[in-house]
Order: C-alpha cells, then sequence, then structure tokens
C-alpha cells in the first residue's frame, strides 16, 4: 500500500445524515428536489478529490422505523431515484465516480444492469453501484409481488427473520450475478461494422447470461455494449456476517461500521475471512467537521429531540483530529472511508477544504486525480469479460 | 394556423438506421446522444425520443446482425442530457409490462423534476415470451391483457404523481415542518395492481409528465383517444395519416376530451439537397445503404417467414409462396404484414412489371423517406400535411448517428419559421407548454 493510496467518499442523503441537518442554518431545505442542489454536493466532492460519492435511495419514505412510517414531518421526508440523480450530475463532472444505491430485492436485474452500464457511458466510466437489500414491508407493499413480513430491531435473532435476511441476500447475490454477467455478455470487440459482409456486430462475440435461480431467470445478452469500465464498482454496506460474505462475494468495495480502531480490526479479518483478497474495505463514519462541530452537534439533537444515533460512528472534530482519526483507524487494514457528512454542504466543504488539504499535507491522499475512471482510481484493473474467446 | 410540433427520434436499432456510411458514429457514446439533442434544441424542436426494446431481436433463432444493435437506459441517458440541454422535452419509450408502476412514477418524476418539467412518456405494452425470458414476471401476460395492465399501470402512477399536493413540500425550518401530514399517501386496488403505502418523490413540475401512445390496434387507439397526450403514429402518408387522424379525433369527444388535447405525431424520416432532384439523388443513395444485400434477404425473410438465405439478391422472388402459419422467425418485434400471401401476390407483379431483382424490389416496396425535396419542398410538405389534418406534426428518425438531423434544423426549420408555423424561440420551459398541454389535466 502506498503511503497515498488512501481513499476517501462521501455518502450523500438530503441535507444531510444528522436528522434535523435540514434545519441548520446552513442547509438548504428547500433545495432537496432540484437538480443544482444535487450538482453543487458533487462538483464540491470533485473539487476535494473524493473518489467518489454514493447516493441513498430507498423504495419507501424515509422512518425511524424498520416496521414503517412513523408519521413524523419533522425530518426530512421524499427522495429522488438515486440512479437518475448521478446520470444528471455526470455530464457536470469529469472524474469523480457516481454510485446510487439501488436495491436487489423489488427491481429486475435486467433493467437495474442497464441502468448501470448507462451510467457508465454517459459518465465516461464513472459509475458504480451500492447493492442494497429491502427489508421492510412498506417497501413490497408498493410492488404488491410478494410479503415481506418486515424485519423488527427487536427481534433480528429470531429465526424467521434469519431466514429472511439470508434469503433477501442470496437473492442479492443472484441479482449481482446476473448484473455482472450482463456487463460482460458483450465482448469489447463485438461491434465490427464489417461493410462486406453486411455485419454490424459479431454475433459469436454475443452471450446469453442463461442466468437460473430460485427468484428469476434471465437469458440475455444486454441490450447495452458492454461499458466503458467493462465491470462498473459494485459496493455493499454490511453490518454482520451475512452481509459481510455477500460483500465478499460480490462486491468490489465494502462499507463496514466499527465504532473504533480495535473493532475495525475484527471486521476486518472476519470479513477477508471469506477468501476475497482485493476486496476494498471502508469504514464508514458520521462526520460533524470544524471547530464548532460539538456545539453543532448539540443544537441538532435538540431539535430533533434525541441524541444522534447511528450504525456507523459518529465524529465530532477539527479536520486535524478527523485525520489522525482516520490514520488511526487505517492501520487496522481500512483501504479507505466513506464519510456521511451531518449536515450538507456544510460538512462535506469541512471536507473537501479542511480535511482533504490536511491528509495531502500529511502524505496520504492525491493532490491530484490520476486516472480518468473510478475502477482507476481504486487502482482496479479494467477486467476481461468472461466469456471473451468463449466461441 | 396550426403550429407544427417536431420531435427528434434517436436513429434506431433497425435498417433505416445507416450504419455503413464513413460519417455513421457511435450509436452508443454519450456523445452521440448530446450531439442530436442539441441540434434539436437548437432547432426549437418540442422534444427528444428514445425508442425501446428490452431483448435483442433475433431472426431465425440468431440475434440479428446486420443492424445496428445496442442501446443504453432511456431514462438514463435522458437525465444525462437534461444537463446539457434547457428546454427540451425529452421522452422515453418504458414498457407497461415488464415494468412496476412504483418504480416508473419514480423515475419519472425524478426527470420531471431534475429537467425543470420536460419529462415524456411513450408507454408501449409488448408483451412477449420472449422478451418476458429477461425478467421475473416472464411471459405471463396474455396479448389480450396489455392494454388492461397498460390502462391500469398508467392510472396508478398518475395516483402516485398526485399523492404529493402542491403544498405538501413545507421545508419550513422555523416551524420545523419538513412535509405535510400524510404526505405521497396513496393506495391502488385494482386486477392488475394492488398496492399502497407512500411515495418518495414531491410533486413534480409537470404534474404528469407527457404521455404518448404507439399501439396500432382498435385497443391501442382507445387507450390513447381516453388518455393519451400525443400518439406516435405509423400512417406517414398524406391519405392515410389524414385517415388515422379522424378516426382518432373522432374518439376523444367521447371520452369528454378537446380534439386539440391529443397530438398526432407520426414517424417519418426525410433526404434533403439543394435540388429536388439532388434530394431525390440522396434519397436514393441512402436506401442502398439502408438495404445491403443481406438486408434484402432478411427483409425479404420477415414476410416469407422462411429462411431464404440461400436466394441471391440480384435475383428474382421466390417461387415458393410466404409460410402463413402462426409460428414466427421473427422475434422482439412487430409482425409487420398482416395478410402475406397478397403482400407478396403485390411484390411479384411489381418485380415483373419493373424487371426488379430481390434487392431492388425491396428498396422499392420498403421503407422510402416519406419527404424528400429541397428545403422549400419539405418544408411546404411538412405543412401541408399539418394544415390539412394529416398530422399535428412529427417525429422525424434521421438515417445516420449523430449528425442525421443537423441539415433539418439548418435548412427546414428557418422556413417553417419563416412561414410562422413553428416557434422562432422557445416560449414554455416545459414539455407540457411547449404542446399547449399544460391545463389539459
Ligand atoms: C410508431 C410506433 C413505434 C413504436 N415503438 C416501440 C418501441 O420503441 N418499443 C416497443 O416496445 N414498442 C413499440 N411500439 C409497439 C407499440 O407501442 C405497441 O405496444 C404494440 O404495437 C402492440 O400494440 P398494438 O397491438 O395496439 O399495436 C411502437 C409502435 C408504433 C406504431
Amino acid at each position: 500500500m502506498s503511503a497515498a493510496s488512501l481513499h476517501l467518499a462521501v455518502a450523500l442523503d438530503g441535507a444531510g445524515w444528522h436528522p434535523a441537518a435540514w434545519r441548520d442554518p446552513a442547509a438548504l431545505p428547500k433545495d432537496l428536489f432540484t437538480a443544482a442542489y444535487w450538482a453543487g454536493l458533487v462538483t464540491e466532492a470533485e473539487h476535494g478529490l473524493l473518489d467518489f460519492v454514493t447516493i441513498e435511495d430507498s423504495l419507501a419514505l424515509q422512518s425511524t422505523r424498520l416496521e414503517g412510517p412513523d408519521g413524523r414531518v419533522d425530518q426530512v421526508r421524499g427522495r429522488f431515484d438515486a440512479a437518475l440523480v448521478a446520470s444528471r450530475i455526470a455530464p457536470l463532472t469529469s472524474r469523480i465516480g457516481l454510485v446510487p444505491t439501488i436495491t436487489t430485492t423489488h427491481t429486475e436485474p435486467f433493467h437495474v444492469a442497464s441502468a448501470l452500464a448507462t451510467l457508465d457511458y454517459v459518465s465516461g466510466g464513472r459509475a458504480g453501484w451500492r447493492a442494497q437489500v429491502s427489508g421492510r414491508s412498506t417497501e413490497a407493499a408498493h410492488f404488491g409481488r410478494r410479503d415481506i413480513p418486515g424485519l423488527r430491531l427487536e427481534s433480528l435473532d429470531d429465526p424467521e427473520t434469519v431466514r429472511l435476511i439470508r434469503e433477501l441476500f442470496d437473492e442479492a447475490a443472484d441479482a449481482v450475478e446476473v448484473v455482472r454477467r450482463l456487463w460482460d455478455s458483450w465482448e469489447d470487440d463485438a461491434v465490427i461494422r464489417d461493410v462486406p459482409t453486411g455485419r454490424f456486430i459479431d454475433r459469436d462475440r454475443l452471450h446469453y447470461i442463461d442466468f437460473e435461480g430460485s427468484r428469476f431467470s434471465v437469458k440475455g445478452p444486454s441490450i447495452v455494449p458492454r461499458p466503458p469500465q467493462g465491470q462498473p464498482l459494485v459496493t455493499a454496506l454490511a453490518h454482520a456476517r451475512v452481509p459481510y460474505e455477500f460483500a465478499a462475494r460480490s462486491a468490489d468495495v465494502v462499507y463496514i461500521t466499527p465504532h473504533d480502531a480495535e473493532q475495525a480490526r475484527a471486521i476486518v479479518e472476519e470479513v477477508r475471512g471469506f477468501g476475497n483478497d482485493v476486496l476494498k474495505i471502508f469504514a464508514d463514519l458520521v462526520v460533524y467537521v470544524g471547530e464548532d462541530a460539538r456545539e453543532r452537534k448539540a443544537r441538532l439533537d435538540e431539535l430533533d429531540g434525541a441524541d444522534h444515533a447511528s450504525d456507523a460512528a459518529i465524529f465530532t472534530g477539527t479536520p486535524g483530529e478527523l485525520a489522525d482519526l482516520i490514520l488511526d483507524w487505517r492501520r487496522a487494514g481500512l483501504d479507505g472511508f466513506r464519510l456521511r457528512p451531518a449536515v450538507l454542504p456544510a460538512d462535506l466543504g469541512a471536507i473537501t477544504r479542511g480535511l482533504v488539504p490536511e491528509l495531502q499535507r500529511r502524505g496520504v491522499f492525491r493532490t491530484a486525480y490520476e486516472a480518468a475512471t473510478l475502477r482507476g482510481h481504486l487502482g482496479l484493473p479494467r477486467p476481461a469479460g468472461r466469456y471473451a474467446g468463449s466461441r | 394556423m396550426k403550429q407544427v410540433i417536431l420531435a427528434a427520434h434517436f436513429p434506431g436499432v433497425n435498417n433505416h438506421t445507416v450504419w455503413s456510411d464513413p460519417a455513421s458514429g457511435s450509436q452508443i457514446d454519450f456523445a452521440a446522444f448530446a450531439h442530436l439533442a442539441r441540434t434539436a434544441e437548437r432547432g426549437k424542436f418540442d422534444f427528444f425520443f428514445l425508442a425501446d426494446g428490452q431483448r435483442l431481436r433475433e431472426q431465425r433463432g440468431r440475434i440479428h446482425d446486420l443492424d445496428v444493435v445496442g442501446r443504453p437506459d432511456a431514462l438514463t441517458v435522458l437525465a444525462a442530457l437534461a444537463a446539457v440541454t434547457d428546454h427540451l422535452g425529452l421522452a422515453a419509450t418504458i414498457n407497461a409490462t415488464f415494468n412496476e408502476p412504483y418504480e416508473v412514477a419514480r423515475k419519472l418524476a425524478t426527470l420531471d423534476h431534475l429537467s425543470g418539467g420536460r419529462a415524456g412518456w411513450n408507454i408501449v405494452t409488448s408483451s412477449d415470451a420472449f422478451t418476458g425470458e429477461n425478467f421475473r414476471r416472464g411471459g405471463f401476460l396474455d396479448y389480450s391483457q396489455r392494454y388492461e395492465r397498460a390502462e391500469e399501470f398508467l392510472r396508478t402512477a398518475r395516483e402516485l404523481w398526485d399523492s404529493w399536493a402542491e403544498e405538501d413540500l413545507v421545508a419550513d425550518p422555523v416551524a420545523g415542518t419538513f412535509a405535510a401530514e400524510g404526505a405521497g399517501a396513496f393506495a391502488h386496488h385494482g386486477a392488475q395492481f394492488d398496492i399502497g403505502g407512500h411515495f418518495t418523490v414531491p410533486r413534480s413540475p409537470q404534474r404528469y409528465p407527457l404521455t404518448i401512445q404507439a399501439g396500432d390496434s382498435e385497443e391501442g387507439r382507445e387507450f390513447a383517444a381516453s388518455t393519451a397526450d400525443a400518439i406516435f403514429s405509423r400512417h406517414s402518408t398524406l391519405e392515410a395519416g389524414q385517415a388515422f387522424y379522424r378516426d382518432i379525433k373522432s374518439r376523444l369527444a367521447g371520452h369528454g376530451r378537446s380534439p386539440d388535447s391529443l397530438k398526432i405525431l407520426p414517424g417519418v424520416t426525410f433526404a434533403l439537397g439543394d435540388t429536388d432532384a439532388e434530394a431525390q439523388e440522396n434519397a436514393d443513395h441512402i436506401r442502398r445503404q439502408q438495404v445491403s444485400p443481406q438486408t434484402a434477404i432478411l427483409l425479404l425473410e420477415q414476410l416469407w417467414n422462411r429462411d431464404l438465405s440461400s436466394y441471391d439478391a440480384d435475383g428474382p422472388l421466390p417461387a415458393i409462396d410466404p409460410d402463413v402459419s402462426e409460428d414466427s422467425i421473427i422475434k422482439g418485434r412487430a409482425r409487420m404484414y398482416r395478410d402475406p400471401l397478397k403482400t407478396a401476390a403485390e411484390w411479384r407483379a411489381l418485380a415483373e412489371a419493373k424487371r426488379l431483382g430481390i434487392r431492388d424490389l425491396i428498396i422499392e416496396v420498403t421503407g422510402r423517406q416519406s419527404f424528400i425535396g429541397s428545403p422549400a419542398r419539405v418544408a411546404e410538405e411538412i405543412n401541408e400535411f399539418v394544415q390539412t389534418d394529416a398530422a399535428d406534426g412529427f417525429i422525424l428518425v434521421p438515417h445516420l448517428t449523430p449528425a442525421g438531423l443537423d441539415g433539418f434544423v439548418d435548412k427546414v426549420v428557418p422556413l417553417l419559421q419563416e412561414r410562422g408555423v413553428f416557434r422562432a424561440e422557445y416560449e414554455t420551459n416545459t414539455l407540457r407548454g411547449h404542446l399547449g398541454l399544460e391545463n389539459d389535466l
């Protein structure tokens, strides 16, 4: 690992990750449903030379309850389709990776593959995917195709729930497998434009994927030629053994949620235990960055009527202190961090204009983009297609 | 005088798109889409249009290789085009069979927001089991149910788009209210969809993206008359256009709608030249490019429904008759001939009379350009079609990517503007606004 190979991403969600972020004086609550808002965030992240942004999504309104809507109207409710937001921003940026969240539970893998391959084309090789499962019964009711009993926080250990989680991630693994096969289903040189024989493609370089699983079967080939990166980046957030296994089997990047360096080391070891040595492991961190970080958090907690709780560790402090923490945790074997700004755009700006220069001074972060694609930023090669030459 | 509506169709995956020409560029790089969309916007077009097909076409059990193959996900490209255009409408073809209303409504509402009210949806109903092999649902939908599902799909989508009232997005930090109580709540209980919960996208600028319909059957026409804003039609000659126009417009009153509330837009092709004679030469040249010897045999097979690969493209038509059994050798594209034996007889008579081989016959009987001539002639004919109610405007299908629309925009559009039948500047910001359909919701 070279000194400068630390990777940094930011996770964009609404007005930021604090539930009352939209009420912060620096927030832009009236702009959340405009293209300009998202363009501003992503261009700022690109200004900070970050590897990529992720964009949160789900097929239901946000809720503080896992079981269903909470009826609260004092927090941000509503969101755009993340993949289209990513695409809308692509022509306005040139280097930064764009990683929308898309669920595998209620979507068609065939459409997901096409959408991400197309995002890779419109961005010139900067597309990624945060593959997510939908465990809420409310999301299932929006589709009416299957019953999902719904996860309950207090009963995550009961056998029914364990079975459901296993099933959702097995299906997610199938979906990623289908999507990856579809991306490879056209060989890179399939378009031949051969005038003498009148052929636009060499059809022997297109392949059926013939996937048959318990939830779906997909014939292929893709309707979209092989995307610029060959395989856009697949990423997943994981908190436990089943999703760790899914990520190790299916993803290029996993986001984990340790609460200290010791936990980070233990999780890295558990994830690596599944035998994927090239998987990049990022830790997620909620960040309030600046001299006034603690006061800002306290003010927002008061507005929300609760202490900010998160699956990820919550950091409050200066850019220098955040750099210290990152370099400390990194020794646990982490490749990078996905920072969740508590308030947008304020904490994003503090990352790009405070943290990044600090990390650059310490010689651990790039001072210019060195690659043009998302895989390139992460040092991942463009893979050969799995069907290449199999004719 | 009626105003002409113009839309730009990105060249499709069929033999009209000429890929063998040195000027033909990528069919998939974003630059090609950006070029065509910017050209259309320079020409003050109403909208940009993308077709759709969810399985690569096959003929005789093999992937079709003679035409352009491969295209992007339509909505994803349109969202990106929203960043490089300001006024142009952005319409995607989306199938009602292989999608679900919650997801499609969300994506279209998102596109409408991200484009400032420029989204359009061509709702199509292809439901073949062949395409179904790429989807969870498989080939479950009977042909007879395709419009039942499409109608309920659209109705459901509109319920979702209405689930946020305009004032439901409050975003008032002082009051501490982000959204109104109950924002996004919906419940739809129908034969095709039984769903309920909350929609995630606040009311979009157009409220309902423009709805376009492209089926031609009796059910398709009724569906359009009952609910669509525009029809993408294949009736592109003057007489057929007028008959179709009369048929559709006469249906509207029965649905309580005014004749102006549904725009009829045939898909058309064109060939230009400085003079009419030069345009005709260009047209002939393009036709030969569109119908290579291999394509000629393939198009003949589409009528004959038989393997004709052993025939010579310069030789005579087959002596054997078309196979009229139900089983089609073509997959992934609608059957094109209703009475193959009759059409074959007509083709034979024509080939005999004009002494045409297979390729020359195919060039003669398929896909002649709709408008051929100098810019002045083409502008005049387009206007005549519109003023004599053969159309309300056109969806232009250029034969070249990406520059196929350049000549039309540079030479024909100014003449339409001079006649006062086409806008010189955009007067509204939304797609519905361009078509004068803002108040017809
Ligand atoms: C001009 C025209 C363009 C069409 N374009 C598409 C298309 O891009 N994708 C598609 O799946 N179907 C397309 N269709 C098919 C129709 O929308 C329709 O679903 C199909 O013809 C079956 O309906 P029908 O029996 O009413 O014609 C098109 C039809 C017409 C007339």
